[in-house]
């Protein structure tokens, strides 16, 4: 079976592409880009603020368990096109990596299906390249630090 | 790491993936391979010696005949490498599809 995300990275360019077909129809699509509740679910972060129009901003924050702030994103919305649009920069906080510039296609394939389109462009080829390889890295920490607390149990 | 970068940025070019789908079912001649392409031949044969060099083809002497095999061990390095990437995103979207599905509006 084709998988429903797919990525798109082509050799030695700075961007990549990210498409997901949806059994939702568009409206619905949108609207999990749209009200900052929603965002909040399915992003598992806090939305601190969502201003979905132009020139609009947002910022991300996700704690531990422990309440301790271990994620901070924002950016600022270009372009705020109800069921068609929306481009907007995200940066990282607390990174050294410089703001990326996403845009999201919203397409209508049937009345109960749609389509997501997300290009996003970065700074540099190697930036593209490391951020791709990222959540490869954290999943390699996280087995090791669930190795470490295996091993602490031990002690 | 450098090796799987290299690794990486072969498998990034479209036409690359497509020579490693055809290849992944039966060993091939770099002919029979560039049959299969608009591109000319010795552009596949660029493709074909990049994807050898970073060890994801393989080549098989068959009498007078240059074969093309896939090394499973390797591709199976390369799909655990971006697959994470991948696996994040659809996560993210499988959950924005359900909550979506059970969605009542408000008011």
């Amino acid at each position: 079976m084709e998988p429903k995300t797919k990525i798109h990275a082509e050799n030695g360019t700075q961007e990549l592409i990210v498409t997901r077909e949806f059994d939702l129809p568009l409206e619905l699509l949108f609207k999990a880009y749209a009200e900052p509740e929603i965002v909040a679910q399915w992003m598992g972060t806090k939305v601190v603020k969502l201003e979905n129009k132009k020139h609009g901003s947002y910022a991300f924050e996700t704690s531990d368990p422990k309440g301790n702030v271990v994620f901070k994103a924002n950016g600022t919305i270009h372009e705020y096109i109800p069921n068609q649009k929306i481009t907007r920069t995200f940066e990282m906080e607390n990174s050294p990596f410089d703001a990326q510039i996403e845009y999201l296609d919203f397409e209508k394939r049937t009345d109960t299906t749609s389509k997501l389109t997300m290009h996003i462009v970065y700074r540099s080829v190697a930036l593209r390249d490391q951020m791709l390889q990222m959540p490869f890295a954290q999943g390699i920490n996280m087995a090791h630090n669930r190795l470490q607390d295996i091993v602490n149990q031990l002690k | 790491m450098n090796l799987r970068r290299d690794v990486f940025q072969a498998i990034a070019d479209p036409t690359r993936r497509a020579i490693l789908l055809l290849v992944s079912s039966h060993s091939m001649t770099a002919g029979a391979i560039a049959a299969n392409f608009d591109t000319a031949r010795p552009t596949v044969s660029k493709h074909l010696q990049i994807l050898t060099e970073c060890q994801l083809l393989e080549q098989q002497q068959n009498g007078r005949e240059i074969h093309y095999h896939i090394n499973a061990e390797k591709m199976k390095e390369v799909a655990e490498f971006i697959e994470p990437f991948r696996k994040m995103w659809d996560d993210r979207f499988n959950k924005l599809e359900d909550i979506m599905k059970n969605y009542k509006p408000k008011d």
